[in-house]
């Protein structure tokens, strides 16, 4: 048993390593130039300055008090907003969609394989690729997207979608659930291939409806399986740079997380309070998704 | 013996391969607009066969913002990967400390060029970046649209919202149903802040943040420049131009969609190119002034450099070609195909340059009259100051808040930034 043990951390050295070097040195530095007062034109330069880029509190000799720092900072709470709002929206349309294109794809029809590799397409298409072609479609003047609205008459009037920020992040939610429903649709394909076919035709045998079935039989046994594929696309969503990037004027109303600390890293001199931000980032993320998971196993033993 | 022969060929083949030993490889990075790439590509193919070097170039977007986001980061990674920056004309305090110094090097080729322009690169005695060409803004305008309903080129900013307005009237009416007034860059981003700096100073509200450091951005006339631009917004800019930069807003004008634009002068020359619709049939004009007190006609100063990277494995080789490329025979060469203005006195006297480039001669002045951006006062904080200046313009034209209280709320924001000095 011990060997086992051992060949089996021999085995696992590797992908530690290589864990180690690209994920877990840089996260740690990241934290670190957070507590300092880094400026990528001369790194070397740094000082520790505690907890000042999170919070720090400066008394005026005027007797005012003013708080500065991240926390406090409304710029980036509205970053924070911005992400989970859009990830919240987008991952639920994602999961509705992805499980009807999934129930449709389970279905046996002819040409079924061509069409599962076929509705895969947005989904190998790299990010800013898709992001590109989409804010050419949705190109107010010359974009197709406005060409058949206005030729179907839907609209009376070019709609100029990646200019104000209401149509933007609209344009930007239509283009990830465009991209990721495919994503949803294969786990839940995946899940939906691993019931067994009996339980369904014992179920029609009692006589529930199609409905019914799904609802008290399907559903609960790829409950797993769905709530896992969820879990993987929060997390993606929550990251989101990309189409927010390409697709919207990044102003306040549209920023996320990782544009506001990809603006403060790199374009102002502001390194460390970037760093703040990624930190702050990496916490809400790990502790959204342990709330998400605390949550749906309680609701799952509840259910039970 | 068949091993030999081959093992001898490929040796032999090497020592060949190997024979112009000083030949170096370079890279240069631009995010150029327009066909500043394909022009860059021409004149370094000459260099190529001149010196034996080979260069590469690597394109990035042409968002000025974005672009200095990568610079900071290749800069900051001591990368030797590019030898060669393409720069923007505000970059200079930011970037030095990681730049080479031309000084030295360029003794002998200052001289020709502009001496605002060479000040402009040099930072504590320093000249970290060579110009190659300079910009600065022109009002162009469909010279048969305003000849078909016998109107002037304006001159103030609200002349030009009348014609604009009077002129898509009818040309709507009688069908043309794409018609625009007036686009111009209205993104959030750098080229917002050169907008927003002409609106605001033409109208006599002053340049942001003063040479003295002052923060002068919160007075009435600016919140009536920014006033007057959001009432544009949707009766003669169309509401996307919230979104356009450079080549976005000469989509919409080159296809012969607008009847004024604001752009540099690069758009001259593809405007007139062989298969633009709107070959001449457009002029340009100095951009409009405000009404009122103060009220002139202002022109953000613009124009790129090419610096060479304290980290390159080949600075000699690269001074070399930076040379090359602002060389008075290559800024000719490329003023003719981009109307891109020369950094170089003497050119703008050329004879070919005045045939085939008109706008060139005549904007001599413009430039020189040009207004900088406050990067020089704000130093390293220029890229945060200009992102909160075109944060509050872009609120304030989206109808995101009245323009005093968000000029008044910028003011705040720069005074922090400020803090104990720039």
């Amino acid at each position: 048993m011990r060997r086992r043990v051992r060949t089996a951390w021999l085995f696992l050295a590797p992908m530690l390593f290589v864990l180690a070097t690209v994920a877990g040195w840089p996260f740690l530095r990241t934290v670190y130039y957070s507590f300092t007062d880094a400026s990528l034109a001369d790194l070397d330069a740094r000082q520790w300055v505690g907890f000042d880029n999170y919070f720090s509190v400066l008394g005026l000799p005027s007797g005012r008090v003013l708080y500065d720092g991240l926390l406090v900072d409304p710029v980036w709470w509205r970053a924070v907003w911005n992400t989970v709002r859009f990830a919240v929206l987008s991952v639920a349309c994602e999961t509705v969609l992805g499980m009807v294109v999934a129930l449709a794809l389970n279905a046996e029809f002819p040409g079924r394989g061509i069409v599962r590799a076929a509705i895969l397409i947005p989904w190998a298409i790299p990010t800013i690729v898709s992001a590109k072609m989409w804010q050419w479609m949705l190109n107010d003047q010359f974009g197709i997207i406005n060409a058949v609205l206005l030729s179907l008459g839907l609209i009376h009037a070019k709609i100029a979608w990646t200019a104000s920020a209401d149509t933007a992040m609209i344009a930007v939610l239509i283009v990830d659930i465009w991209k990721t429903t495919p994503f949803m649709a294969l786990l839940i394909l995946a899940a939906l291939q691993m019931l067994p076919r009996e339980i369904v035709d014992v179920a029609r045998l009692d006589g529930a409806n199609p409905w019914q079935v799904f609802w008290w039989v399907t559903l609960p046994l790829i409950r797993p399986a769905v709530m896992v594929a969820v879990i993987f696309r929060a997390l993606d969503a929550l990251r989101i740079f990309d189409l927010i990037y390409v697709l919207t004027p990044n102003n306040l109303q549209t920023k996320s997380m990782s544009v506001f600390a990809r603006e403060n890293l790199f374009e102002f001199d502001k390194f460390a309070y970037g760093s703040a931000a990624s930190t702050l980032l990496f916490l809400i993320i790990g502790l959204l998704t342990i709330a998400y998971i605390r949550i749906g196993r309680l609701s799952l033993d509840g259910g039970r | 013996m068949k091993f030999l022969t081959a093992f001898l060929a490929f040796v032999t083949g090497i020592m060949l391969a190997a024979a112009p030993a000083r030949a170096v490889e370079l890279s240069i990075v631009s995010g150029d607009t327009g066909n500043g790439i394909k022009v860059l590509r021409e004149i370094l193919d000459r260099y190529e066969k001149k010196s034996g070097n080979k260069v590469d170039i690597v394109v990035i977007p042409p968002s000025t913002t974005d672009q200095f986001g990568q610079y900071r980061l290749w800069l900051a990674a001591g990368s030797s990967d590019i030898d060669v920056y393409q720069t923007d004309v505000i970059w200079a305090p930011q970037l030095a400390s990681q730049l080479v110094d031309l000084t030295e090097a360029t003794k002998d080729v200052v001289a020709g060029h502009f001496a605002s322009i060479i000040k402009s690169q040099t930072v504590n005695g320093r000249l970290v970046a060579l110009p190659i060409f300079t910009d600065a803004p022109a009002l162009y305008y469909r010279k048969d649209l305003l000849d078909k309903y016998g109107l002037k080129v304006p001159t103030s900013w609200k002349e030009l919202a009348d014609t604009a307005k009077l002129v898509t009237d009818k040309e709507r009416a009688a069908g043309n149903k794409d018609i625009w007034g007036f686009v111009f860059q209205g993104n959030a981003y750098e080229g917002l802040t050169c907008n927003a700096l002409e609106w605001v100073m033409s109208n006599g509200g002053g340049g942001i943040i003063e040479p003295d450091g002052s923060i002068s951005i919160n007075n009435p006339k600016a919140a009536a420049a920014l006033d007057m631009v959001k009432g544009w917004i949707g009766t003669i800019a169309p509401p996307g131009v919230l979104a356009y930069q450079e080549e976005e807003a000469r989509g919409v004008w080159q296809t012969g969609n607008a009847v004024f634009m604001r752009n540099w002068p690069y758009a001259y020359a593809l405007g007139n190119s062989e298969n633009s619709p709107i070959k001449g049939r457009f002029d340009v004009a100095p951009l409009p002034a405000g009404t009122g007190e103060g009220a002139r006609p202002v022109a953000t100063l613009g124009g790129w450099n090419l610096a060479v990277s304290k980290y390159s494995k080949h600075p000699d080789a690269a001074i070399d070609l930076v040379k090359f490329i602002a060389s008075p025979e290559m800024q000719k060469y490329r003023t003719l195909k981009t109307a891109n203005l020369p950094t170089i006195a003497a050119l703008y006297d050329d004879p070919d340059i005045a045939r085939q480039q008109p706008i060139v001669p005549r904007w001599k002045q413009i430039f020189l009259n040009a207004q900088p951006r406050p990067s020089s006062t704000a130093r390293i904080k220029y890229n945060e100051a200009s992102s909160q200046f075109w944060t509050a313009v872009h609120k304030t034209i989206s109808g995101d808040g009245a323009a005093a209280d968000n000029l008044a709320d910028l003011e705040a924001r720069l005074t922090r930034l400020k803090g104990k000095g720039w």
